[in-house]
């Protein structure tokens, strides 16, 4: 999304790690009783579904020619064709193909780097800490857009390529949020416990420290699947990813290359990018709902503030 | 005093990253880039340019540590080859006439965005529930969703080709003459309106979360309990007490979101072909033009944290308790 | 039960609260945390309340000064000062009613000053706004009233983390009697303070109350310090006031176990060293009924057997049992 480039994973500041850890059940009790859960993972859902069945609803290359260019959308070609003359939606749905593998690859990948960085920062401390906190730093600091281009450009092209450029530029904000949730849990007495018991750094680190941080690997792995997809489409809009393959990062370059706006061929460029904006979204709404969950105090006020508070009464 | 130095110290171990990231990038990446660039540009030059560039892009002989040596010097004093898609132009004179475009847009949609997101972060706090409390988040959000071309695309369709409002492309009318006239401004200022709309567009939702988020945490601070104790005028609470406080992380990450407005304008200038260093840099990408690319991804780095450096200035201005410790 | 003809000093309360109730709305229950307590304050009059914590004390405090925050609501009772209703108060009443009329030490000075403005600036604020002082004038008078607390003037230009924990409390209770308000609430003013500051602080307050003669609400745990500064006192137990006397009345004759147990539970500052006891783990009481008088002034809540819920597995050792019954008889 937008914020892809805007903000890194875990930039935004609803996922900075105010909550307690509580108990997984009534994390997960919380997030299905959720209506911005519930709506997020229904879009979440329907766009897997289509992007897994898209090679059944369009079968075939969806980027071969099938009609006249730029034909507006009716009957035959619901979302129009393009100025090549490729089906759009057929290129929409097979796009998902694309968008949602690497975003979810980078998500993976990315706040899997960011959990071992973030936990061996805050298990072993003192030097490795601070190491592992400065690259940690300038990774973060570093512009992520010239950065990923100027690692685009001298990489070979292709899907591997994007996806490794976006983990490298993508894990630094899951390490930091990660790292200081890790060590505030470090500072707690059942860990303190643990090292006393003789327990293996391993043991400690993945079995008493990391299932008690578990809301915030979830915000951060959603934060991360949206970097990763909104770069991987400006990143392709920039013609740096591999051209011939079929995304709606690619859709959209080519709609600009092809003057899909000049001509006025709306049709062309509006349904890759909605589906992006669509997907982020959803994946926004389930990560302010973990964080309404896991935080209290920012879930709606359900009754007006009554006369007798301080606040209300001043107004 | 302490902590500046210790960020200094930090910004220059960042850049010497980055210069290092370039140093490395064309020696050791496969596929060697370099050499189809010079097979399609060699004819144009000169030899003794093909070899300062050969030097630059490590297509040399010498051992690793002197190539080394030599390009930090080469960096340090400002030389960083020629462009080859805007060849003979050197690589500093190609990013020294855009950088201004580019600080121009990005300068007035990051200020913008945050100035208007804090505040209204600001409002939906106190009011908790109230109008701007609940309505704006999600429409806000859902903007945000966009990629920042996405958005540019669209408003450049909108305004600039239905409604023919604004124009869609470059920095000001083609052949108009830059100087300081009340003409020239207002045709740069129109040039100005879509592009920076679309970066406020897009990052405003951030700003106005994340300093909503902070103000609902410090309202349930003491002091905050003790200045509504105190019979202070709630205006005054507001902003003197809790926004004073609450603003403090978000000028942090105005330094970090600097970043990414950087990054967003690159993209919004490819869609308006406003001339600042982002088009320059797909240009750069385009024309195979290593040297360019390098030289803008230094700048870039170097202007972020510079931004950064005064961020901090900033905020130790704004935090007394960093300047005693 | 009328407390007030017991008040020290003069017959017109300054402060008088009725069947205050407050109670704690969740999301699937409430709880009460205040439940019909009543008492009131004279002029002049340190009026101390005791408990543990969580049972309502700063709970009262904030009621007082209505700065009850969600979910916390007043359900019912009401809260006169010097003859007004606060609980009717508009919101312009109530802010010229704060600070003015009643003013409040909070319990930890540290997170109750603004880290980002001067001492001073936070002293200037209440001059300006209760006063119409011009800055020039507010920092002179804010000057004077570091004096009056042994703080050097030139603190004013201090951020409060440049100042000691104890001085952060005295520039506290210096703003406190900024406007020398008729009442003012400590809330646990010396918790986190060492014992030897907590004297300190101890002192500074006494001195002053007798300085300024306003009325004092002192909320603490600790009975050795309430019983040294209070006229009057009451014991609060799970949101109800379980006894209240003439402080040293309690503290020669404390009748309710709870009492007696809180009395056990911190070692008196003089005399000789006497092994502390409380209440036996998981003890605790129920359906707390009204205070009945069990001499003149002296009122506490009737106390009977079945009023004691023992979880099974707690062994009550003989003393304990024999103070419990004793209190039960």
């Amino acid at each position: 999304m937008a914020t892809a480039i805007l903000q890194q994973p875990g930039k935004t500041a609803g996922a900075t790690p105010a909550a307690k850890p509580k108990p997984n059940r009534s994390f997960v009790h919380g997030l299905l009783t959720n209506k911005k859960a519930l709506v997020g993972m229904a879009v979440m859902a329907l766009f897997i579904v289509v992007a897994l069945l898209a090679p059944v609803l369009f079968p075939g290359d969806p980027s071969r020619i099938t009609a006249m260019a730029s034909l507006e959308p009716d009957a035959g070609h619901w979302l129009g064709t393009t100025a090549k003359g490729q089906d759009v939606l057929a290129l929409t749905v097979h796009g998902a193909r694309s968008s949602l593998l690497v975003g979810l690859t980078v998500g993976f990948a990315s706040t899997f780097i960011g959990i071992l960085v973030g936990l061996a920062s805050a298990y072993f401390g003192k030097v490795i800490d601070e190491a592992l906190s400065l690259v940690t730093n300038v990774f973060l600091l570093l512009p992520g857009l010239p950065l990923l281009v100027i690692l685009a450009a001298f990489l070979p092209p292709g899907l591997g390529t994007v996806i490794l450029v976006l983990i490298v530029t993508g894990w630094a904000g899951s390490a930091r949020v990660l790292r200081s949730q890790a060590l505030s849990i470090r500072s707690k007495d059942f860990v303190a416990a643990a090292v006393v018991s003789g327990e293996r750094a391993g043991r400690i680190m993945f079995r008493e420290i990391l299932p008690n941080m578990a809301s915030i690997v979830m915000g951060t792995l959603l934060a991360c699947v949206i970097y990763g997809i909104g770069a991987q489409a400006g990143l392709e809009f920039l013609g740096l990813g591999d051209v011939s393959t079929v995304s709606w990062g690619n859709n959209l370059f080519w709609a600009g290359n092809e003057g899909a706006l000049l001509t006025g061929s709306w049709w062309v460029f509006v349904p890759s990018g909605v589906c992006i904006a669509l997907v982020a979204f959803a994946l926004a709404l389930i990560n302010y709902a973990v964080d309404e969950v896991t935080n209290p105090r920012l879930r709606k006020v359900k009754t007006p503030a009554p006369a007798t508070t301080g606040r209300s009464a001043a107004k | 005093m302490r902590f500046i130095l210790r960020r200094l110290g930090f910004y220059l171990v960042a850049f010497w990253a980055s210069i290092t990231l370039n140093f490395l990038l064309p020696r050791f990446m496969p596929g060697d880039p370099v050499s189809r660039m010079f097979a399609r540009s060699q004819d144009r030059m000169q030899p003794e340019q093909i070899e300062a560039l050969r030097r630059l892009l490590g297509v040399d002989d010498r051992p690793l540590w002197e190539q080394y040596i030599g390009y930090l010097q080469n960096i340090f004093t400002g030389q960083m080859g020629v462009s080859i898609s805007r060849f003979p132009a050197p690589v500093t004179e190609v990013i020294s006439s855009q950088i201004g475009w580019t600080l121009l847009l990005g300068g007035t949609a990051l200020v913008i965005a945050a100035v208007v997101g804090n505040l209204l972060g600001i409002v939906a706090a106190w009011r908790r529930g109230g109008a701007i409390d609940s309505a704006l988040p999600p429409v806000l959000v859902f903007i945000g969703s966009f990629p920042y071309f996405w958005l540019a695309m669209g408003a450049l369709y909108l305004f600039g080709v239905v409604l023919g409002w604004f124009p869609i492309r470059h920095a000001f009318t083609d052949g108009l003459e830059p100087a300081f006239t009340s003409e020239f401004i207002g045709d740069v200022g129109a040039h100005l309106v879509l592009p920076a709309l679309t970066i406020v567009l897009v990052s405003i939702g951030g700003w106005m979360l994340g300093m909503r988020n902070t103000m609902i945490a410090t309202n349930s601070e003491d002091y905050i309990t003790m200045a509504e104790a105190k019979g202070l005028r709630p205006g005054r609470i507001m902003l003197r007490y809790a926004a004073r406080n609450a603003m403090l992380p978000s000028v942090t990450s105005f330094g970090m979101g600097l970043g990414f407005v950087v990054g967003g304008a690159l993209l919004t200038e490819v869609v308006f072909a406003y001339p600042g260093v982002g088009y320059q840099l797909l240009n750069a990408v385009q024309g195979l033009d290593y040297p360019l690319m390098q030289g803008l991804f230094l700048t870039i780095t170097a202007a972020v944290l510079l931004a950064n450096f005064l961020v901090d200035i900033l905020y130790v201005r704004l935090d007394p308790r960093v300047r005693s410790n | 039960m009328t407390v007030s003809q017991t008040s020290f000093g003069s017959h017109e309360p300054v402060l008088d609260v009725r069947n205050l109730t407050v109670q704690y709305t969740g999301d699937t229950r409430s709880t009460t945390a205040v439940d019909r307590v009543s008492f009131s304050i004279g002029t002049g009059e340190v009026f101390g309340l005791a408990g543990e914590s969580g049972c309502g004390k700063s709970t009262i405090a904030n009621s007082i000064m209505r700065l009850l925050k969600d979910p916390a609501k007043i359900a019912g009772g009401s809260i006169t000062f010097g003859g007004r209703d606060v609980l009717a108060m508009s919101p312009d009443e109530l802010r010229r009613f704060r600070w003015q009329d009643v003013a409040m030490v909070f319990q930890s000075a540290m997170n109750s000053l603004n880290p980002v403005l001067t001492i001073g600036e936070q002293i200037v604020d209440i001059f300006t706004t209760h006063a119409g002082l011009s800055r020039r004038e507010s920092l002179r008078r804010a000057g004077e009233l570091l004096e009056l607390v042994r703080i050097d003037p030139a603190r004013l230009k201090s951020y409060p983390h440049q100042l000691s924990g104890g001085m952060r409390q005295r520039a506290v209770i210096a703003m406190a009697v900024a406007l020398k308000p008729s009442l003012l609430i400590l809330d646990e003013p010396t918790t986190a303070l060492d014992v030897v500051v907590q004297q300190e602080i101890m002192a500074q307050i006494k001195e002053l109350q007798r300085e300024l003669g306003f009325s004092v609400l002192f909320i603490t745990h600790d009975m050795s310090l309430m019983v040294e500064l209070s006229h009057r006192m009451a014991v609060m137990y799970g949101g109800r006031i379980v006894e209240t006397a003439k402080a040293h009345d309690v503290y020669a004759d404390p009748r309710h176990p709870y009492t007696q147990a809180l009395m056990g539970a911190f070692p008196p500052l003089t005399g000789p060293r006497v092994p502390l006891t409380g209440l036996p783990d998981g003890v605790k009481f129920r359906n707390i009924p009204d205070l009945a008088e069990v001499a003149p002034g002296h009122l506490v809540a009737p106390f009977g057997a079945d009023d004691l819920s023992i979880p099974r597995g707690v062994h009550v050792t003989g003393d304990e049992a024999a103070a419990l019954e004793g209190a039960i008889r």
